[in-house]
C-alpha cells in the first residue's frame, strides 16, 4: 500500500520538433492537495500530465517526488494512478478483469482481489457489475470503472486527464461530486487537467491556469475567479466586459480611477498602475447592476440591444453611451430599445495592465 | 423508399438494383459460374462417361501428384509463420511512428507492385551462384564455395518472403497503429511492463488482425506458382499443387483433372483457414484466462 | 538500454530487407546494360544493344500494345461497373448486404491461381480463351470488386446531406450525380483508377492462364522468356525486365502523388470501439 506523497515538484520543458509545448512549466504539489491545470486545448496541460506519469519524456527539466528524482522511472514503477479522457478500459476484459488487472500484476491472492474489487465497485456505486464488458456500459459507468481501476491500487498520486469531457452535462455534475467525495475520503493527492473552469473551481484547492505551455496564474479558486492577474485569465474565467482605459488617479490601497472612452470608471487593482498608464477595466456580466442608483461612481446609461432568456436570469447586451458593448446577467425584465442605467460596483471592477494589441486573443 | 415494419428503410428500389446489377452479374457470371463449372468438370473425367471421382482417386494414387500436397504445405506453412512473425515484431515496435516512415513504406510498396516475375528474375541473378550476394560472401572470405540459393526450395522461400513480408507488414502496421494508444498507457500506469502490456493487453486486441494476416499470407503462399516455377525445381522438389494443376491443364490438356487439382487446392486452403480460426479462439481464450473469474 | 538495442536490431532488419530489395532490382538494371557479365562485381562493358534486341526478338511492340490496351480497358470497365455499386453499398443497408460484400470480396480473397484454372477452362469452352478479350474479362474479375472496395470509403465520406440539400433545391437524380457526386468522388476515381492500373499491369496468374500467343501482356512474356532459360541471352531478358520495371515505376510515381503507400495495400480496419 502506498501512502500518499509529501510533495511533487517539477520544472519541465517539452518540445515536439520545432514546436515548444511546455516552457519551463514549474509546479509544486503538496500531499493531499487537489490541483487543477486549467487551460484551453493545446495549452500543454495533457502533455504535462503525461510527462509526470512517465508516459512521455521531457525534453528538459526534472520531476522530484519527496526529494527523489523520478525522471528515469518507467510509468509502471511510479505508483501513480491515471484516469484517461476516453476511459481506456480494456475492451476484451470484463469489468472485474479490468479493475483487478493491477492487483494481479502484484500477484495478490485471488480471494483478496475479489474482495477488493467488490469493495471498489461499491465505492463507485456499481455493485454487481463484475461480469459485464466495457462495451455494454454507458459513458458514466465506464468512467467510474476507470476510476475504480486506478484507485484500487492505492496510488500515491492520482492523475486525471479531462475525465469528464466526454460525458453529458448532467452526468458531469454528478461525477464531479463523486470525484470530490473520493478525493477527500481517501486522502488522495490529485492532479486534474481540464478546460472547464467550473470543474476547476469546484474541485480544486489550487488552480494553475495555462496557455501555450506557460503558466499564466496560480492560486486558490477564489483568487483565480475574483482576482485574475492578466487579460487571458480574466477572459477565461468569465470577465466578458473589457474597457481600455487610461489611469487618472491611483491610490495606495489599489484604488484606481480611469478614463475609458468618455466614461470615468472606478475600481481596484493588484498591480502597480501609475497615472497615465494604459490599463483595461474589467467586470463580470453578473456583477453589473441594472437600474437603481442614479448617482454615485460608475453609473452609466445604456440602450438594450438583445435580451436572451436563460431561465433564472436574462443575458442582456447593451450599448453604452460611449459606444462600448456591455454584457449583463440580470433578473430584471428588459425590452430591446429601452434605455436603462447600469452601475459597476467599484469593488467588483478590476484593473489589469494593458497588454498591447495581442492582449486577449 | 419503402419502410419496413420495424421503421427502418429497406432501400432496394429500382435504382439500387440497377446500380448493383452490372457488377453483381459480372461476379456471378465470371467468378461463381466458372468456379461451379470447375467443380462440375472435375467430376467428369476425360476418359470416362458420366460423373465419377476418378480424378481425385488418380490424384491420391499417383505419387508424383500427391507429393505436391506435402511440398506445398512445406512451403506455405513455414513461410507464413516467418512472414507474420517478422511483420508482427516490426509493426508492433513501430506502432508509434518511425523515423523515415514515409520512405520506408514507399520502398516496401515496390515488391507488391513490381510483380513476382521481376523479383524472381532479380533473385535469380542477385542470389545466383555468381550474383552479388555470393560474390560478397566469398569475397569477404566468409565462404569457400558460393551458396546454392536458387533453383531449389530456398530460392522459392526467399521469393515468397520478399513478396509477402512488405504486404503483411504494411497491413499489420495499419491495424496496430489503429489501436487507441491510451489503452496501452493505462496498462502501464497500472504497473504492467512493456512485455506484459504486449502479452495481456495488446496481443488480444491485435488477434483479429493477426488472424486475417495469417489467413491471407497462408492462402497466397499455398497457391504459389511463378515463384516455384522460376526459382525452384518445378518438376521435382518444388512442384506445388498449382504447378500440377497447370501442367494438367496446359500440357496434358486434361481440363477435368486440372479442375480437380484446383478444387483440392481450394479445399486445403479452406482447411488451413479453419485451423487458423481454431488457433485464434485458443489464443484469445489463453489470454483472457487466468484473469480470474468470480 | 534494452529498448534501444531492440530498436536498433529492428532498424537493421528493415535496412537489410530494403538493401536486399534494392540489390535485387538493381542487379536486373545493371545486367540489362551489360555487355558481358560473369562473376564480377560489375560487368566488363556497358551497352544498350540489348534493348533493341529485346524489342525486336520478343516482339515487344505488340506486347506493349496489348498490355496498355488491356490495362486501360480494364480500368474503364472496372470503374464503370464498380462506381454505382460502391455508391449503393456505401449509402444503403439491406438484409443481403453482408452476403453481397462477401461475394465481392471472394475474388480478392481466393488466390487467382485457384479460380484462374476453372476460369481459363470456361473461357476455352466458350471460345474466348487465349484472346485479348478473354484477358480483359479475366483481369476484370478481381478488379471490379477492387474498384468497389476502394470507392466505398470515398462515398461514405460524402455526407448524404449534400445530396438531400441538392434535392431540396430542385435537382433531380442525374443533376445531383453530375454536379455534386461526381466532382466530389473524383479523387476516389483517381485513386481507384491508378491502383487498378498498377494491379492490371503487374497481374500475372490470370493473364498467364488466359493469355495466348497474341494476347500476352508484358509480365507474361517476361515469364516465358525467363523460363525459356538459356535460349535467349540473359541480358536481353533483363533488358525486357527493365522496360517492364520502368513502366511500373512511372505508374507508381504517378500513383504515389495521389495515394499513400498504405492505401495500396489491403486495408484492415480496426473495429470501432
Amino acid at each position: 500500500m502506498n501512502e500518499t506523497i509529501d510533495s511533487l515538484r517539477f520544472r519541465i520543458t517539452k518540445r515536439f520538433g520545432t514546436k515548444t509545448v511546455l516552457q519551463d512549466f514549474a509546479l509544486e504539489v503538496r500531499g493531499k492537495q487537489f490541483i487543477t491545470c486549467l487551460g484551453p486545448s493545446g495549452c500543454g496541460k495533457s502533455t504535462a500530465l503525461n510527462i509526470i506519469a512517465g508516459l512521455l519524456p521531457a525534453t528538459d527539466g526534472e520531476v522530484w517526488i519527496d526529494g527523489g528524482r523520478i525522471d528515469h522511472l518507467p510509468p509502471e514503477k511510479r505508483g501513480f494512478g491515471m484516469v484517461f479522457q476516453n476511459y481506456a478500459l480494456f475492451p476484451h476484459m470484463t469489468v472485474f478483469a479490468n479493475i483487478a488487472f493491477g492487483l494481479q500484476l502484484q500477484h495478490r491472492p485471488a480471494a483478496e482481489i475479489r474482495e477488493r474489487v467488490r469493495e471498489m465497485l461499491d465505492l463507485v456505486q456499481l455493485p454487481g457489475f463484475e461480469d459485464r464488458y466495457p462495451g455494454q456500459l454507458s459513458g458514466g459507468q465506464q468512467q467510474r470503472i476507470a476510476i475504480a481501476r486506478a484507485l484500487i491500487l492505492h496510488p500515491r498520486l492520482l492523475l486525471l486527464d479531462e475525465p469528464l469531457s466526454n460525458l453529458d452535462a448532467k452526468l458531469r455534475i454528478e461525477m464531479r461530486a463523486e470525484i470530490k467525495h473520493l478525493h477527500s475520503n481517501l486522502g488522495l493527492t490529485s492532479i486534474y487537467v481540464t478546460h472547464d473552469q467550473v470543474e476547476a473551481l469546484s474541485l480544486s484547492d489550487w488552480v494553475v491556469v495555462m496557455r501555450d505551455g506557460i503558466l499564466m496564474q496560480a492560486g486558490t479558486p477564489q483568487d483565480i475567479h475574483d482576482q485574475p492577474r492578466n487579460l487571458f485569465v480574466a477572459d477565461f474565467m468569465g470577465f466578458r466586459n473589457f474597457f481600455p482605459a487610461e489611469v487618472a488617479t491611483a491610490g495606495p490601497e489599489g484604488e484606481v480611477e480611469a478614463a475609458a472612452s468618455g466614461m470615468r470608471i472606478r475600481g481596484k487593482t493588484r498591480h502597480s498602475l501609475a497615472p497615465g498608464a494604459a490599463a483595461v477595466a474589467a467586470i463580470r456580466p453578473d456583477d453589473v447592476v441594472v437600474g437603481a442608483a442614479a448617482s454615485g461612481p460608475n453609473v452609466f446609461r445604456g440602450k438594450v440591444d438583445i435580451v436572451e432568456y436563460l431561465g433564472r436570469e436574462h443575458e442582456v447586451i447593451l450599448t453604452l453611451e460611449s459606444g462600448a458593448r456591455l454584457w449583463v446577467h440580470t433578473q430584471a425584465h428588459l425590452t430591446p430599445g429601452e434605455f436603462v442605467p447600469v452601475v459597476f460596483p467599484p469593488e467588483r471592477v478590476i484593473f489589469l495592465p494593458s497588454e498591447g494589441p495581442g492582449g486577449i486573443a | 423508399m419503402r419502410l419496413r415494419r420495424t421503421g427502418e428503410p429497406s432501400e432496394l428500389d429500382l435504382m439500387a438494383m440497377a446500380c448493383l446489377a452490372p457488377s453483381l452479374l459480372y461476379v456471378l457470371v465470371m467468378f461463381i459460374y466458372p468456379f461451379l463449372y470447375g467443380i462440375y468438370l472435375s467430376l467428369r473425367p476425360l476418359k470416362l462417361p458420366g460423373f465419377s471421382l476418378a480424378n481425385y482417386v488418380a490424384f491420391f494414387t499417383d505419387q508424383y501428384e500427391y507429393m505436391t500436397v506435402s511440398i506445398t504445405f512445406r512451403l506455405a506453412v513455414p513461410n507464413t509463420i516467418v512472414v507474420v512473425a517478422c511483420s508482427l515484431l516490426l509493426a508492433y515496435n513501430m506502432r508509434r511512428g518511425i523515423w523515415l516512415e514515409r520512405t520506408i513504406t514507399t520502398i516496401l510498396v515496390l515488391p507488391i507492385s513490381l510483380s513476382v516475375i521481376l523479383l524472381g528474375q532479380g533473385i535469380l541473378g542477385f542470389y545466383g551462384g555468381r550474383g552479388w550476394f555470393n560474390q560478397l560472401l566469398v569475397g569477404l572470405d566468409l565462404l569457400e564455395e558460393p551458396l546454392v540459393l536458387t533453383h531449389n526450395f530456398i530460392g522459392v522461400m526467399i521469393s515468397l518472403f520478399m513478396q509477402q513480408f512488405p504486404f503483411c507488414f504494411l497491413m499489420l502496421l495499419g491495424y496496430i497503429s489503429g489501436i487507441d494508444p491510451s489503452i496501452e498507457n493505462s496498462a502501464r500506469t497500472l504497473g504492467a511492463n512493456p512485455w506484459t502490456v504486449f502479452r495481456r493487453v495488446m496481443l488480444p486486441l491485435i488477434a483479429p488482425g493477426l488472424a486475417i494476416a495469417f489467413a491471407l499470407v497462408f492462402v497466397m503462399s499455398f497457391a504459389t506458382f511463378p515463384s516455384a516455377m522460376l526459382l525452384g525445381q518445378p518438376s521435382g522438389a518444388t512442384r506445388t499443387m498449382a504447378i500440377a494443376a497447370y501442367a494438367q491443364a496446359f500440357e496434358q490438356f486434361d481440363m477435368s483433372y486440372a479442375s480437380a487439382i484446383a478444387v483440392l487446392m481450394g479445399l486445403f486452403q479452406l482447411a488451413g483457414l479453419l485451423v487458423i480460426l481454431l488457433l485464434r479462439k485458443r489464443m484469445v481464450m489463453a489470454a483472457t484466462m487466468g484473469v480470474g473469474k468470480r | 538500454m534494452r529498448g534501444r538495442m531492440w530498436r536498433l536490431a529492428l532498424y537493421l532488419f528493415v535496412l537489410g530487407f530494403i538493401l536486399n530489395l534494392l540489390g535485387i532490382v538493381f542487379y536486373v538494371t545493371v545486367s540489362a546494360f551489360a555487355k558481358r557479365w560473369f562473376g564480377t562485381p560489375l560487368p566488363r562493358g556497358f551497352t544498350t544493344e540489348w534493348f533493341g534486341y529485346a524489342w525486336k526478338e520478343f516482339g515487344l511492340a505488340r506486347i506493349l500494345g496489348v498490355t496498355i490496351f488491356v490495362a486501360l480497358t480494364v480500368v474503364c470497365l472496372a470503374l464503370l461497373l464498380g462506381f454505382p455499386a460502391a455508391y449503393i453499398l456505401a449509402r444503403r443497408n439491406f438484409r443481403a448486404k453482408p452476403v453481397l460484400m462477401l461475394l465481392y470480396f471472394l475474388p480478392l480473397l481466393i488466390p487467382q491461381m485457384t479460380y484462374g484454372i476453372p476460369l481459363a477452362t470456361t473461357m476455352l469452352r466458350y471460345g474466348i480463351g487465349g484472346t485479348v478479350t478473354g484477358v480483359i474479362l479475366a483481369v476484370l474479375v478481381p478488379m471490379v470488386p477492387l474498384a468497389v472496395f476502394i470507392l466505398m470509403p470515398f462515398f461514405e465520406q460524402i455526407s448524404i446531406n449534400l445530396e438531400w440539400g441538392a434535392a431540396m433545391m430542385g435537382a433531380n437524380r442525374f443533376q445531383t450525380f453530375r454536379r455534386i457526386l461526381l466532382p466530389l468522388t473524383l479523387p476516389g476515381l483517381l485513386t481507384a483508377g491508378i491502383l487498378i492500373l498498377v494491379n492490371t499491369v503487374s497481374n500475372f496468374e490470370l493473364t498467364f492462364l488466359v493469355g495466348g500467343a497474341g494476347s500476352q501482356t508484358l509480365v507474361v512474356a517476361l515469364f516465358y522468356n525467363i523460363f525459356a532459360g538459356g535460349v535467349r541471352p540473359v541480358y536481353s531478358v533483363d533488358a525486357m525486365a527493365m522496360m517492364y520495371m520502368t513502366m511500373v515505376m512511372i505508374l507508381l510515381l504517378i500513383a504515389l502523388r495521389f495515394v499513400r503507400p498504405t492505401q495500396m495495400v489491403f486495408r484492415l480496419d480496426q473495429p470501432r470501439q
